[in-house]
């Protein structure tokens, strides 16, 4: 019988929630990596115990973690493959992760600034990796969205990394600033049929997208409005806090911008809203359901600076028309008095037969649903706040 | 050999407990202190000074012989007590935050 794997990063920790296909009963682990800040973990979806994990302190800086075994045990890269990770005496094998940005000549423009909030140009500084996105071929391979703003990559399980260093020279970014969470790159959506494209979202910059792997990259924010920036419909400085795509649909993108739902049929080229009906356009998280490519999911968050749900109410808005029409997901959710978040990163879709919906809070609950969203329950209620959750389907 | 103190998160990636000591080549300095720390622990790279530039990072301090040497000059040398094993160096990790 299938199982599902639900890997959730928190502020304090990375918790895994192990279920069989039905979703009722839970086993949890964790916390793994207790007192950091774990932004992400994500599993390689060709070697499914091979897990990435991103965590960071502001003390100490970031470091990658690596499972090769479901999550059970973690070592920082740095081993061969095959060999015992730590050595003799008990001492761990790995070696730190080293983001350094590229200023190499080959870059054609090396980049040293972008825009800060007052306006003037501040140096592009590492803070720390917000997402990892294994590669959909090769489980050595796997990519990083940092803050400030940038995509790395590493082809040798998360030891080594080297800067796509067309993303930050292709000319806009002296016009990129902070969201109120940081200069970060957090979406990475490689395309499962043209092998060469990939797309990737900044908050605050937009949406880019490259079609000759990483080598060059083009702005697609055509049809973005955006009332906070100074010309709305700019070629960038648009916060888009998620973009979405389904497997089979891959020019079919749906992006939550801060303010606004929208669509691009054609790979992201154009963008047209369909927040429709929603109570508040607002919102971090979005995502497809695994089998119905036209029906996708929000959460619809009040703002500016609120940032909980509307009238108390945590509901889930779904989608079959590939938006413009919405219904209210609420069995089984808070109706009354909640006012927690769901962060960019904290929704996931599995692909059983039935297809799960999960989000996690920034009050600590991580919710599930075996039935497409119609009804919820929590898997765990009082886990430090939620930074992301991931599910993995596993035979 | 150089004595040094780690914060509990550093201690737990290094898969070491309570001290750890070192042998530093030539003058005893921040810099070649955290040099052979370094290279007897390459988890700790980035997580004491940035990778790149090899600054102190900010929520990180240096304690030696009740004195806060945070905002010495990475190239001066330590108290004859660090030098000598006598005292350790405290690497500490600042209560700030959550």
């Amino acid at each position: 019988m299938s199982r599902v794997r639900v890997l959730a990063g928190t502020r304090k920790g990375a918790f895994i929630l192990e279920a069989d296909g039905k979703r009722e009963k839970w086993k949890v682990s964790g916390p793994h990596f207790p007192g950091w800040e774990i932004y992400h973990v994500k599993g390689s979806p060709v070697d499914p115990d091979r897990l990435y994990a991103s965590q960071t302190s502001s003390w100490f800086g970031q470091v990658i973690q690596r499972s090769d075994d479901g999550g059970k045990t973690w070592h920082q890269p740095g081993t061969p493959r095959g060999e015992s990770t730590k050595t003799p005496d008990g001492m761990p094998k790995g070696e730190s992760n080293k983001f350094a940005y590229d200023s190499s000549a080959e870059t054609g423009k090396p980049l040293t600034t972008h825009q800060w909030y007052d306006g003037s140009q501040k140096p592009w500084e590492f803070k720390r990796v917000w997402h990892l996105e294994p590669s959909l071929s090769d489980p050595d391979t796997v990519y990083a969205g940092v803050e400030d703003a940038a995509l790395f990559r590493s082809t040798d399980g998360g030891q080594n990394w080297a800067e796509l260093a067309g993303l930050r020279g292709h000319g806009t970014g002296p016009q990129w600033q902070p969201g109120a969470g940081g200069l970060c790159l957090h979406t990475i959506i490689q395309d499962p049929v043209a092998s060469e494209r990939m797309f990737v979202a900044i908050s605050s910059a937009g949406a880019f997208r490259t079609d000759d792997g990483g080598k060059t990259w083009k702005p697609i924010n055509r049809g973005l409005t955006s009332q906070y920036i100074p010309d709305p419909n700019a070629e960038v400085g648009h916060c888009v806090h998620r973009i979405a795509q389904h497997r089979a649909r891959p020019k079919v993108l749906f992006m939550q911008k801060h303010w606004d739902v929208l669509r691009s049929d054609d790979a992201g080229d154009s963008w047209r809203e369909v927040s429709g009906d929603l109570p508040s356009d607002f919102g971090f998280v979005i995502d497809v359901h695994a089998h119905e490519p036209e029906t996708i999911y929000v959460v619809p968050i009040k703002s500016d600076s609120e940032h909980f749900p509307p009238d108390g109410k945590l509901r889930v808005y779904r989608s079959r028309t590939g938006g413009n029409e919405w219904e209210a997901l609420t069995k089984g959710l808070p109706q009354s008095d909640c006012y927690v978040n769901v962060l960019r990163d904290a929704m996931a879709i599995d692909s059983l037969d039935e297809c799960g919906v999960y989000f996690g809070t920034t009050g600590g609950q991580v919710y599930a649903s075996a039935d497409a969203g119609d009804t919820w329950s929590p898997i765990v209620r009082d886990l430090p706040p939620v930074l992301s959750v991931e599910v993995q389907t596993l035979a | 050999m150089i004595r040094v103190v780690l914060p509990q998160h550093l201690r737990t990636l290094a898969g070491v407990g309570g001290e750890v000591t070192v042998e530093v080549p030539g003058e005893v300095t921040q810099r070649s202190v955290l040099d052979a720390l370094e290279a007897r622990y390459p988890m700790l790279r980035g997580t004491i000074r940035d990778h790149v530039t090899k600054v102190r990072r900010p929520f990180v301090r240096f304690f030696a012989c009740e004195q806060d040497l945070s905002h010495e000059s990475p190239d001066a040398p330590l108290p004859r007590e660090v030098s000598s094993g006598q005292e350790p160096l405290l690497v500490i990790g600042a209560i700030a935050g959550g």
